[in-house]
């Protein structure tokens, strides 16, 4: 626990270093944000005066303090569009946005470990290779290209699929909000129906981020069992006469994921943005597509809020990820 | 039979090749050699001779380059050789056991040691869920490790290299194997330890009648740990002696040049003389011939007959056509 | 240092790792044709890329219309083509700047130490301290909505990956002990970060260009998706893409598959020949 509470407060000057890029992105830098806000018929006159309304007149420290202060608060301002508070808008989006990300992400590891681990223990077979195209091809997917082509072939051609058109369709009413996700309350309220409409309405864009997620994760489980599988003490284990499973899954898997579970901080940094395209390719009512309308709209409050909470959840993270590598490797636990 | 004992292991004409870029190399050539029951046989020669190749193709861990192209290697009424991978998993272990050099480094290294151990004793030795755990614990109190209950929740960076050596001895002689093969088991240990460790090693032996190979480069540490002893040049095994009779008569002109490079509580390091020129090329065709023609000084031209090992004398075989 | 037989043997290298792996002799001859399309895309474009025709709006692929055309009319094949210059030049531009920028920082911070490296490390992990394309949809927010913008944002992103490569392969040069033989011959520091440093630095640094450019491209393209940067009617896959995905749930397919396909190729190329260069200048690192 005290070690949780270390790495929260390690994690703070990052904290720190975002909220200030965030306000340099808002304030300093030349887009002018009151000649928006004034519209393009407005006279200096009315720039000035929204400027002093926003407080934008003010030398920039008290600006950054007020800033500061409003975050405290939880502030981070009014849509323009909607008319809304910013904070209120992002929470009851992001739900959506963390339900898919969460299933493409669990849908990614369970298909890339396995798959990195058959390829480094048949070293050149055809699963080997079948995990190296992956890998490769993986990363050179853009993803609202294939989340586009999968609605093609799995709704329009095969009508596997409902229409890309958010998390449930017109018809179907959510279930009542316990958790946001639309998967878990439905089936804590025992409504299958709308479970099954919730998972047809995400298995296309989990699929979409998925795939994306995938060849990072198969490379370096690949990379990092082969490294695993070739040291002592495997080869300990094997002199040992232990079971097949036992040799990989025991001690040659759980060491090689250490250094799986490291990138996926760099995967959490493709998936969270690759969410934002997969989001407006299927209509999902998230923060990514909230962020995406706004940014079209020009109205500035959703997208730097929209910035700040992405960069808070990613630092949180990585948080998790460091725990997580403590809670797997001793040594990391007892260094510290 | 003259030998008392019984042979636990019987290697006979083993003959081992790794396909690399360069070409086939013939890493072992007919190597033959018996251990009895409680007896310490020593492999010895300089890196690059065959002697780990040997233990590895007698436990079926050759890596996937490296394949046995003939022989046998009998443990008791089972040629090791000819079992099928998944039943060799079953003897590993419980019938033949190994350690190694590097001993943290062959321990994994997120694993409690205690847990490690009771791997092995869950495989092969016949503990229970339940009982698992005590009788991990009672394995480090017979390897003579304090405090073994708190130990056993230790993992393999919290402890000394001795320590984990003596983890590494546990976890081998678990199941009570028949043969243990001890690869280098004292490299990288200091002084102290490397007796402590070989004393462990002894008395393991003695007290359940295992067999012991003793793999290592150093010659005086054969001499003092082992009743027989095998010098290995080059793939090939040269010479094979009680370790008296091949210290005191070494019949070998490499087994002469090995004793004579190796320091002595008599001999002063002035008087120490290294053995001259490398390992030859073993990428040519079947090298059925002497291998140490290369380096030595009583070459002649008889050695380019095919080799075998001959009696010297009762118990001692050599592989010379000119020997001392 | 460099004479006739070391630039031989560096050919010949080349030529084996090549021949080992014509997976990367075909990823660059495709960047070649890339290159070619990017340079020549006007001459080479059936059509005027621009002109519609609304008689022949949304023609599935034909003879005349290899792509097919699009709801306005436009030949897909011509704006396909054209697009390659924007594309690759957003990802080429943003590339060159993030080499020059992250390299210089890295150099600096890696010969230099103490607070240089202090500070660089600081505004490195400040950037890495967020999703990237989230950050490159926040600078290009907040300075508007241009190619220079979405040029800057995607090297900005990139930044601390170069400062890092940089700062390592400096620290191993410096550590290698000839820049430390060079000061004690009277070089200063300036001459000697240029002359002894950067020019062994160099190798890596181009492969981490080449390794970069496929996610350079794909950050481009992802950001025109959603409507930044570059704008209709302009040629650009992303937009192109985005165009054509209102029309795929009613079966056009043409118009968003061929300019997917083709970024696609792009990337998966950029990043083949990535692994490959690597290969050839660091064969330590194959995977």
């Amino acid at each position: 626990m005290r070690a949780v509470l270390l790495r929260l407060a390690g994690a703070l000057p990052t904290l720190c270093g975002v909220v200030v890029v965030t306000f340099l992105l808002t304030r300093v830098l030349p887009g002018d944000t009151a000649t928006y806000f004034a519209g393009p018929t407005a006279s200096a006159e009315s720039i000035a005066q929204i400027k002093a309304s926003l407080g934008l007149d003010r030398p920039l420290p008290e600006q950054f303090w007020r800033y500061g202060v409003a975050l405290v608060h939880g502030d981070l301002g009014m849509s323009l569009t909607t008319g809304q508070p910013v904070r209120a808008e992002i929470i009851a989006r992001l739900p959506a946005s963390a339900e898919l990300t969460l299933c493409a992400l669990i849908l990614a590891i369970g298909i890339a470990v396995p798959l990195g681990v058959a390829a480094a223990v048949r070293q050149g077979s055809w699963i080997d290779h079948i995990c190296r195209v992956v890998a490769t091809a993986g990363v050179s997917l853009p993803v609202f290209f294939t989340g586009l082509l999968l609605v093609y072939v799995f709704y329009f051609r095969l009508g596997w699929m409902p229409a890309p058109l958010g998390r449930l369709d017109a018809f179907a009413t959510p279930p009542h909000a316990v958790t946001g996700f639309f998967l878990i309350d439905a089936l804590l309220a025992r409504d299958l129906v709308t479970a099954r409409a919730a998972l047809a309405q995400i298995v296309l864009p989990a699929t979409t981020l998925a795939l994306f997620a995938l060849a990072p994760i198969a490379r370096i489980t690949r990379a990092s069992m082969l490294a695993v599988l070739g040291s002592e003490f495997i080869r300990t284990a094997r002199a040992s006469g232990l079971s097949g499973p036992t040799v990989v899954v025991t001690y040659a898997l759980r060491n090689a994921l250490l250094p799986v579970v490291t990138v996926l901080g760099m995967v959490f940094s493709f998936l969270l943005g690759a969410n934002v395209l997969v989001e407006k390719v299927f209509a999902w009512p998230g923060i990514g597509s909230y962020a995406v309308e706004a940014l079209i709209a020009s109205d500035f409050a959703p997208v730097q809020g929209f910035v700040l909470t992405m960069a808070v959840l990613y630092v949180l993270l990585n948080l998790g990820i460091d725990l997580l590598n403590r809670a797997i490797d001793p040594r990391a636990r007892r260094g510290a | 039979m003259m030998a008392p004992t019984t042979d636990v292991l019987r290697v006979e004409d083993l003959s081992v090749a790794f396909q690399t870029r360069g070409g086939l190399v013939r890493a072992l050539d007919r190597v033959g050699f018996t251990v009895g029951a409680g007896q310490t046989m020593a492999l010895v020669g300089e890196s690059g001779s065959g002697k780990s190749v040997t233990a590895y193709a007698v436990m079926g861990l050759l890596e996937t380059a490296g394949r046995v192209t003939g022989g046998r290697a009998f443990l008791g009424q089972t040629d090791l050789l000819a079992t099928p991978p998944r039943t060799m998993a079953r003897i590993r272990g419980r019938r033949i056991a190994m350690i190694f050099q590097n001993p943290r480094a062959a321990l994994n290294p997120i694993r409690a040691v205690g847990k490690q151990i009771a791997d092995v004793l869950l495989r092969h030795g016949g503990a229970t869920r339940s009982n698992a755990r005590d009788r991990a614990i009672e394995a480090l109190r017979a390897v003579g490790i304090p405090d073994p209950a708190r130990r056993a929740k230790a993992y393999p960076f919290e402890l000394s290299g001795g320590m984990c050596q003596r983890v590494m001895i546990a976890i081998a002689v678990a199941a009570r194997p028949d043969l243990l093969i001890a690869d280098e088991p004292t490299t990288g240990l200091d002084v102290t330890t490397q007796a402590v460790v070989m004393d462990l090693i002894g008395a393991m032996a003695r007290g359940s009648g295992m067999a012991t190979i003793l793999i290592t480069h150093d010659l005086a540490l054969a001499a003092e740990r082992a009743n027989r002893i095998a010098v290995m040049h080059a793939g090939h095994m040269v010479e094979e002696a009680d370790t008296a009779t091949l210290l005191a008569r070494p019949r070998h002109p490499y087994t002469a040049r090995l004793i004579a490079a190796t320091p002595t509580a008599a001999g002063s390091l002035a008087s120490l003389q290294s053995v001259p020129g490398g390992l030859p090329d073993l990428r040519q065709a079947d090298r059925l011939h002497c291998r140490y023609a290369g380096r030595c000084e009583r070459r002649q031209d008889a050695c380019d007959a095919v080799l075998t090992m001959r009696p010297a004398a009762p118990g001692h075989a050599v592989a010379c056509w000119n020997p001392l | 240092m460099t004479s006739t037989s070391t630039i031989n043997a560096t050919v010949s290298h080349i030529r084996f790792v090549l021949g080992e792996n014509p997976v990367t002799l075909g990823a660059a001859m495709l960047f070649a044709a890339f290159l070619v399309m990017a340079a020549a895309g006007g001459v080479l474009a059936p059509y005027d890329p621009l002109a519609s025709d609304t008689m022949r709006a949304l023609q599935a692929p034909t003879w005349q219309h290899w792509f097919g055309t699009d709801q306005l009319g436009r030949d897909i094949l011509s704006r396909v083509i054209v697009a390659a210059r924007v594309d690759i030049g957003i990802a080429l531009a943003s590339v060159t700047l993030v080499f020059a920028a992250g390299g210089l920082a890295g150099l600096a911070a890696g010969f230099f130490g103490g607070w240089v490296d202090a500070v660089i490390g600081r505004i490195a992990d400040n950037i890495m301290a967020f999703p990237l394309f989230i950050l490159a949809m926040g600078i290009v927010a907040a300075l508007g909505n241009t190619i220079p913008n979405i040029v800057l944002a995607t090297a900005i992103i990139n930044f601390p990956l170069y400062a890092r490569v940089a700062r390592a392969e400096t620290m191993t040069r410096r550590e290698a002990g000839f820049v430390d033989a060079a000061r004690l011959s009277g070089h200063r520091d300036g001459a000697l970060l240029l002359t002894q440093v950067l020019p062994n630095i160099m190798p890596i640094m181009v492969v981490q260009m080449s390794l970069t450019m496929g996610y350079a491209i794909l950050n481009a393209a992802g950001l025109s998706f959603i409507g930044l940067g570059v704008r209709p009617p302009t040629a650009e896959w992303g937009i192109m893409v985005a165009e054509g995905a209102s029309f795929i749930v009613s079966g056009e397919w043409w118009i968003a598959l061929f300019p997917g396909a083709t970024l696609m190729l792009a990337v998966f190329c950029f990043n083949l020949l990535g692994d490959g260069l690597r290969d050839i200048v660091d064969p330590r690192r194959r995977t």
